[in-house]
């Protein structure tokens, strides 16, 4: 048996709405193989993954809260990786937004102002903007590829962080464990709702998503990105510069993901700490191609993959399931997710030995 | 088209099936948060033995959930709440970047119970609890001195916390109180587990002349490390005397369990009670592994000092004892102050490395 | 002294090295695959289990390389055969990775493992000063320098490698020239995924004779940078990999030493380094184009 793709046409919009349905199907099927083959329950573990999360509202909170920022980076990632950048490094400007953006509540504790949070989320945006510009420099001064430098830079902020949250910026009354002094009121990034913990940075998440959507599809801006993002020289005719664009999908990526590290250890941590993402920077790579590189399916990509999260915590907790279980089972979830969207461009057939038959089209 | 209509409908139908929802629960439950996985043969792992233990004990009372790999930050707030949401009487958290985030849970539910482990905020549901781990590092230091030919240990740290820097100045002291000429070399490894990094750091210390090596990293690699070089090692958070059966003097190993059976039976009889709770080799929190691979003399007089510290005659931070730069921090006769040790940020003097501040 | 710190560089460097040839390979026929954290840790946990279980590492270092490799086909036929996305899919490989070696190694955590012995050459170990670092090493060392040697010469001197090279600088010109681009790549795809499963092998047997979870600790992210730092050229691998490597061992021993830098700075060294390195030596811009295969990253669907 072998299989073969054939060109479609025209992208199928059937498919852009059946291959993710299709993949959930698979999912299911493949994840009730997997938990049987452990000896669980299929139908209760597949509960807790995909239902539980969604039955409470404390836990839709929880949902908006562990997707925000995935979403927030993912969407600036996919104007990087639509123009040929590849910016791997977000977890890096991740970090630098947030220290930057705590420089004023670390510093200034007793400065109780309106004006703190609106400054804060600006530094935040800065820091990680200008963090994003080094590879950038690199890339368009010293030819450096953006995929190394990018990548180096996280270990680098990493440590920075560490360096300062054991180091000067430390709480003088915390008996010398590495974080800052708890943020005052006015530097918390408040809650939406006072129904649970989603804080602002959710909805800066939407409007980031929304807005870069519309510069794609309505804006000239967007038609750069593509055009830069298909062929360097295309881009060249049509007057675009590929070395600004370096820089504007380099910062506008980086900015995103600085805002987001702000926004998380504003409104979710309330201080500086060692560990301030779990990957997030580095996820969000897969969110912005789950959702295609389009920003509006970047929200939906990133709500499901914060499900999963959530999902795999309800399983282990309701039936045992271990979390490296839940790891497979999210793994599985994104190969089917990957190969379904195939199905968009092309159709599948599948050739045996001899007869031709035609499988799904 | 249609077969996938009917896979669908399949697939729902047989997640309404199994649906059940939450069954009627009449054992408590006891829960565990754990920052690594339960196999990660170190600090978790250590923990999930105690949680086994306690299971042994009375596990016709109770039941002991538990969820793993939770990332320190929101996702451990969310993993606490639902806990809380879950039904538990007692919720353990056992890291020390778990800290805010049990303080906020635990101010949501003032009807579960909540211990964190080694860190310092407390409240009326609250409890933290910590282990003695400086008095098993005076041990090892002294059995150090013994055996050390060149009178030079290599410390392989993770992060400079209190915590770390407390270990390191409890085996220099130990150490001193043998041969007081006794030195420490220090690296740090930046990391709790890197089997890697361990063996390297382990590699450099050992390269640099030191002949006995004890670390505050997870893994085995230094034991292992040490064991290819021919030179004496200790272990950590578990008894590593499989990964070096010629090599290791001892090993600090945390023994949770008997904590955790203390406390639990104090919740099931409502005895319980917000405290913050340092316990020692006494308690039974933490426990030397078999000294081997040492001469009668050494074995005795470990064996002596552990007696010496469990009947609480004597404290490891006891003066006369210098800082680093030879000024005085403890007069003699002087004990250490809990909260001085808890928020340790300098080391004592013979200590060959330098704080990073 | 000098020469234990060498030994520890090339334990250190070795993994990267093999890891990062592996994926030199498959970049080279123009696929992109950042799974190599996962297929790093698959060999890992293959080359442990299967030491425990015959008692020999040779075994081992053989179901590590089959494990990677095996592991690296679900990546092939994702990417070659479903043209999903090649960056996606090799993110969600290593996720995928991580979470199945951790369940199958869970009953060899905390068990002693066997190291793989040196294989000391007679009269050339004996050589003053290089000979024991050089010729007194574990078989993956001599593998690690075996590859570069043969990887130098498959791309750049045979047929095989010219054609392969061709697929990844343009594949619908190798296509139309009547080589089979998907055949080419799933070879390709293969060797990269033995290579790290070797790295893997060679962590779980030499570097640290253990098994714990997450052992390879972003080692495979490393060696991905390799690939880019070395411009695509094999011997470069080796020269990055062992500057990194010493680099990172230097610092362990600044510390030991006691120089008084905090900790983190010295820890940053290896990654600054290999930032102004690469500055230095990619100035020259046609250099690097001519090395860079073009199509990489990009799906390819022969029309038939």
């Amino acid at each position: 048996m072998r299989i073969e793709l054939q060109k479609r046409a025209r992208v199928s919009t059937l498919f852009s709405v059946l291959s993710p349905l299709l993949a959930l199907v698979l999912t299911l099927i493949g994840g009730a193989i997997l938990f049987w083959a452990l000896g669980k329950n299929p139908g209760s573990a597949l509960y807790s993954f995909f239902i539980e999360p969604l039955l409470e509202v404390w836990s839709l909170h929880e949902l908006a809260v562990k997707a925000a920022p995935l979403i927030l980076i993912a969407v600036g990632l996919s104007i990087c990786y639509r123009s040929n950048n590849w910016n791997i490094g977000a977890e890096g400007q991740f970090t630098i937004g947030a220290i930057t953006g705590s420089i004023l509540p670390v510093l200034y504790p007793e400065w109780h102002s309106p004006m703190i949070l609106p400054l804060m989320l600006l530094m935040g945006i800065a820091g990680g903007a200008l963090y994003a510009g080094i590879p950038a420099l690199l890339k368009t001064r010293f030819n450096t590829n953006e995929i190394l430098t990018s990548l180096m830079l996280v270990y680098i902020a990493q440590l920075f962080l560490d360096w300062l949250v054991r180091g000067p910026w430390r709480d003088p009354q915390g008996y010398n464990f590495p974080q800052t002094k708890s943020f005052q009121i006015e530097a918390v990034l408040p809650e939406m709702l006072a129904s649970g913990r989603a804080h602002w940075g959710f909805a800066f998440a939407i409007i980031a998503a929304v807005a870069l959507w519309f510069m794609m599809r309505f804006m000239l801006k967007g038609f750069e990105v593509q055009v830069l993002g298909q062929s360097e020289r295309a881009g060249r005719f049509a007057g675009f510069s590929a070395r600004r664009m370096v820089w504007f999908s380099m910062l506008v990526s980086g900015g995103l993901a600085g805002l987001a590290g702000i926004s998380e250890v504003s409104g979710s941590i309330g201080h500086v700490q060692p560990s301030i993402s779990p990957g997030y920077g580095f996820t969000a790579i897969i969110v912005a191609f789950l959702g295609r590189l389009n920003p509006l399916g970047i929200i939906a990509s990133g709500l499901v993959l914060a499900l999963t999260y959530l999902g795999g915590e309800a399983a282990q907790l309701s039936i045992g399931i271990s979390d490296k279980v839940s790891r497979v089972f999210q793994g599985l979830l994104l190969f089917f997710v990957l190969s379904c969207d195939t199905l968009i461009h092309y159709r599948i057939r599948l050739i045996f030995a001899g007869s031709q038959a035609e499988a799904k089209g | 088209m249609k077969k996938l209509i009917i896979a669908l409908a399949a697939s729902a139908a047989l997640l309404g099936g199994f649906s059940t929802g939450a069954q009627a629960q009449e054992k408590k439950k006891v829960c565990f948060i754990y920052v690594g996985s339960k196999t990660d043969g170190g600090w978790t792992q250590a923990h999930d033995r105690g949680r086994i233990e306690l299971e042994k004990a009375l596990g016709d009372k109770i039941e002991t959930p538990f969820l793993e790999s939770v990332p320190e930050g929101p996702d451990a707030e969310r993993a606490i709440e639902r806990m809380a949401r879950s039904g538990c009487a007692i919720v353990y958290t056992t890291s020390f970047g778990f800290m805010d985030a049990t303080v906020k849970v635990a101010a949501k539910f003032p009807d579960v119970k909540f211990e964190h482990a080694t860190g310092f905020k407390a409240g009326p549901n609250l409890a933290t609890y910590n282990s003695r781990f400086y008095e098993g590092r005076y041990i090892q230091g002294q059995i150090a001195a013994k055996m050390s030919k060149k009178g030079v240990a290599g410390y392989i740290a993770s992060f400079p916390i209190p915590e770390v820097v407390m270990g390191i100045n409890a085996f220099e002291l130990g150490a001193k109180s043998v041969n007081p000429d006794f030195k420490l070399k220090v690296v740090w490894a930046n990391t709790w587990f890197d089997p890697g990094k361990e063996a390297d750091a382990a590699k450099a210390l050992v390269d640099q002349g030191v002949d006995i090596l004890t670390q505050h990293t997870d893994t085995t690699a230094p034991m292992q490390v040490a064991a290819e070089r021919g030179i004496f090692a200790f272990g950590q958070a578990s008894d590593m005397i499989a990964a070096g059966p010629k090599t290791q003097l001892t090993a600090i190993v945390d023994t949770w369990g008997a904590y955790y059976i203390k406390r639990t039976k104090a919740l099931l009889d409502g005895s319980w009670k917000s405290e913050q709770i340092w316990d020692g080799l006494k308690d039974g929190i933490l426990t030397m592994a078999p000294y081997t691979n040492m001469p009668d003399d050494v074995k005795a007089m470990a064996e002596e000092t552990e007696a010496k510290i469990k009947s609480g005659e004597l404290h490891p931070f006891t003066g006369p004892i210098n800082k680093q730069d030879g000024s005085e921090w403890l007069k003699a006769g002087e004990k250490a102050e809990d909260g001085v040790l808890l928020g340790m940020n300098f080391y004592i003097q013979g200590v060959d490395d330098k704080l990073p501040k | 002294m000098f020469e234990a710190i060498l030994l520890t560089v090339i334990t250190a460097a070795t993994p990267l090295v093999i890891a990062a040839l592996g994926e030199l390979v498959t970049e080279r026929a123009g696929v992109l695959n950042l799974g190599v954290e996962g297929m790093m840790i698959m060999g890992a946990v293959c080359a442990f289990a299967a030491t425990q279980m015959t008692g020999s590492p040779y075994i081992g270092i053989v179901a590590g390389i089959v494990g990677g490799g095996l592991f690296s086909l679900l990546f092939g036929f994702l990417t070659l055969t479903l043209v999903a996305n090649q960056v996606a899919t090799g993110l969600a490989l290593t996720i995928l990775g991580l979470g199945i070696s951790g369940q199958l190694g869970e009953s060899f955590v905390g068990q002693p493992g066997i190291k793989l012995q040196p294989i000391v050459i007679p009269l050339l170990s004996d050589i003053p000063f290089f000979g024991r670092v050089l010729f007194a090493q574990d078989l993956t060392f001599y593998l690690s320098i075996a590859l570069v040697i043969g990887i130098n010469w498959f791309l750049f001197k045979s047929r095989r490698g010219l054609k392969l090279r061709a697929i990844g600088d343009n594949h619908g010109s190798a296509h139309a020239l009547g080589i089979n681009v998907i055949r080419t790549r799933y070879l390709a795809v293969l060797f990269g995924g033995a290579c790290a499963g070797l790295a893997g092998a060679q962590l779980s047997l030499v570097y640290t004779p253990q098994w714990v979870e997450n052992m390879s600790a972003g080692r495979g992210w490393i060696a991905l940078a390799l690939v880019v730092f070395a411009s695509w050229r094999p011997w470069r691998v080796l020269a990055g990999g062992y500057l990194f490597g010493a680099v990172t061992i230097g610092q362990l021993h600044a510390q030991a030493f006691g120089i008084g830098i905090p900790s983190q700075v010295l820890s940053a060294l290896p990654y600054v380094a290999t930032i102004v390195v690469l500055i230095i030596i990619s100035h020259n811009r046609r250099t690097t184009l001519i090395n860079t295969p073009a199509s990489l990253g990009k799906a390819f669907v022969p029309d038939r």
